[in-house]
């Protein structure tokens, strides 16, 4: 179980890197799903483990809205976005970014090794540091990506970041938390969808550096 | 002693017989899957025999290191074999006389020598593919290294023999997050390195877009025999060390005995044939990178390798 678990870590980490060094929109939402489906594998193995019917259900609420209703939705509103642009643009070049990753990545092993000395189990020494990887590795790709969906992948990285350092933290948290996260999201996806939307419809691109200007100024 | 003697010199005709089979139904694969017939799987072997019996021309103005360069390419891989696990999971005669990066560094050497002789005659395109091929392999070499620091730092060994075992007892070790890593890395290096399709297409036939063939093509008859052969045993040696070393070291004789010795030689073709399998779909669902994406990619492998390490350090 320990192991599953481990492995249920490890490509979770590489699917976060997946994220910030894919270049193309729709391979990255994919990796976005597996990310989620790997996120929901962990948390059923520490509710088995913890005996907690609360991280079954984190599972089923991660599965439902981030691998089905999420992606769904980020297709429809954004058809467009995803098929016709193939080719992400972003700050830095692709090697660079994964790099700085990796730098990431270490760092945030560093970061939580206070937390773990205090009384780790096998469970807290894989989900936690990986948990913080994603969490910093998400706010990353905000931060280089250019454009808007990216951006809003980036935020859902955080998210399920948070997510899985969560469950290893807190396996008895209050559903109604865990529900008002899951919304949170999907509300967060929906409107970045819709103004993505009105705004490729309006300027014709969703680069966010080229928005420095007014429209009205021209 | 000299049982064990032999069995290591089995090893080497087991891979001098079998590597360019192993070609031959990776090259039939790839044509099934696009619907054509394809060669027959012992086509390597018929081009290999012809290329023996026919006259070799070299230009005039090349030196010496372009009519050594074939045999060095042909008698590499045969030493990496030396070193390697391919039958038997117990160290055999040679095994201690070097270690895993011994064995880098001998395919490395055969690299380098193929480099030398494509720049040595002065054809326009042998530079090219071989320095795009340097360019390649200057990005693999991290990799590799970092994903046998990963190995031999679990092992506590860099004998491959020894590192074998770790990641099967008990057999729970298979799924430690970094030893799927660390497979994933040296899958794609596998991939880099002998210039399979992310990387570069062996297939194609314009000189211009060639990264890893172009080295070979000034050379005729039993040069190029040598070439491609040595080509099959470097492709054949790589998959050997994946598949016995970092995944699946079952099915491998444990015992002096001979009839064990040649129970594994059908078992590891029949895992190289799933690992064929799985390259072969790789192949087939991605198209060749641009030269310049090939960094990217590469990148993608030392990441995933520098994570495999750290996952390892901070667990332990």
């Amino acid at each position: 179980m320990v192991q599953l678990n481990a492995l249920a870590g490890g490509l979770f980490i590489l699917t976060v890197f997946g994220i910030v060094g894919m270049r193309q929109m729709i391979g990255s939402l994919r990796l976005f799903v597996i990310q989620s489906l790997l996120l929901a594998g962990s948390a059923c193995i520490l509710g088995y483990e913890y005996t907690s019917v609360h991280l079954f259900v984190v599972a089923g609420i991660t599965i439902f809205s981030k691998a089905f209703l999420i992606p769904w939705l980020l297709y429809h509103l954004l058809s467009h976005e995803i098929h016709a642009r193939r080719e992400i643009t972003q700050v830095l070049t692709i090697p660079t970014s994964l790099l700085i990753a990796a730098g990431l990545v270490i760092c945030s092993y560093f970061m939580v090794r206070p937390l773990l000395e205090t009384g780790a189990t096998a469970f807290l020494s894989v989900n936690l540091p990986i948990g913080v990887a994603g969490l910093l590795i998400g706010g990353y790709a905000i931060t280089v990506r250019r454009e808007a969906l990216p951006q809003l992948l980036g935020i859902l990285t955080m998210e399920n970041g948070a997510f899985l350092a969560g469950v290893c933290i807190a396996p008895n948290l209050p559903l109604m938390a865990e529900l008002a996260a899951a919304f949170d999201v999907l509300i967060i996806a929906l409107v970045v969808g819709l103004l993505t939307r009105s705004i490729r419809k309006r300027v014709g691109t969703t680069l966010v550096g080229k928005m420095a200007s007014l429209k009205e100024e021209e | 002693m000299t049982q064990k003697i032999v069995f290591n010199i089995m090893q080497v005709l087991v891979v001098m017989a079998f590597a360019p089979l192993i070609k031959g139904v990776l090259d039939r694969l790839k044509e099934l899957v696009q619907s054509k017939k394809g060669p027959s799987i012992f086509q390597p072997y018929r081009d290999i025999w012809k290329l023996f019996h026919k006259d070799e021309a070299v230009s005039e103005e090349s030196s010496w290191v372009f009519r050594f360069t074939p045999y060095m390419v042909f008698v590499a891989p045969i030493f990496v074999t030396l070193l390697i696990p391919v039958l038997t999971d117990y160290p055999l005669f040679f095994a201690f006389m070097g270690d895993m990066l011994a064995g880098g560094s001998i395919l490395a050497l055969g690299g380098f020598f193929a480099t030398l002789a494509a720049i040595d005659t002065g054809n326009p395109y042998g530079p090219m593919g071989a320095s795009r091929t340097r360019m390649v392999g200057f990005l693999a070499e991290p990799v590799f290294m970092i994903v046998f620091f990963t190995v031999s730092f679990v092992a506590g060994s860099t004998i491959p023999y020894i590192v074998q075992q770790a990641w099967i007892t008990p057999i729970a070790n298979f799924f430690e997050p970094s030893h799927v890593l660390v497979m994933l890395a040296f899958l794609m290096l596998i991939i880099a390195e002998n210039g399979r399709i992310p990387v570069d297409n062996p297939s194609g036939h314009f000189e211009l877009a060639m990264i890893d063939e172009s080295k070979g093509l000034e050379y005729s008859g039993r040069g190029a025999a040598l070439m491609k052969w040595g080509g099959c045993m470097k492709f054949f040696v790589l998959l050997c060390i994946f598949l016995n070393v970092l995944v699946c070291p079952w099915g491998l004789a444990s015992t002096g005995s001979f009839r064990d010795l040649l129970l594994a030689i059908p078992l590891i073709l029949l895992k190289m044939l799933i690992l064929v399998f799985i390259l072969v779909i790789i192949e087939s669902s991605l198209s060749k990178l641009r030269l310049f994406r090939i960094s990217e990619f590469m990148g993608a492998a030392f990441v995933t390798s520098v994570v495999a390490v750290v996952i390892q350090l901070i667990e332990m």
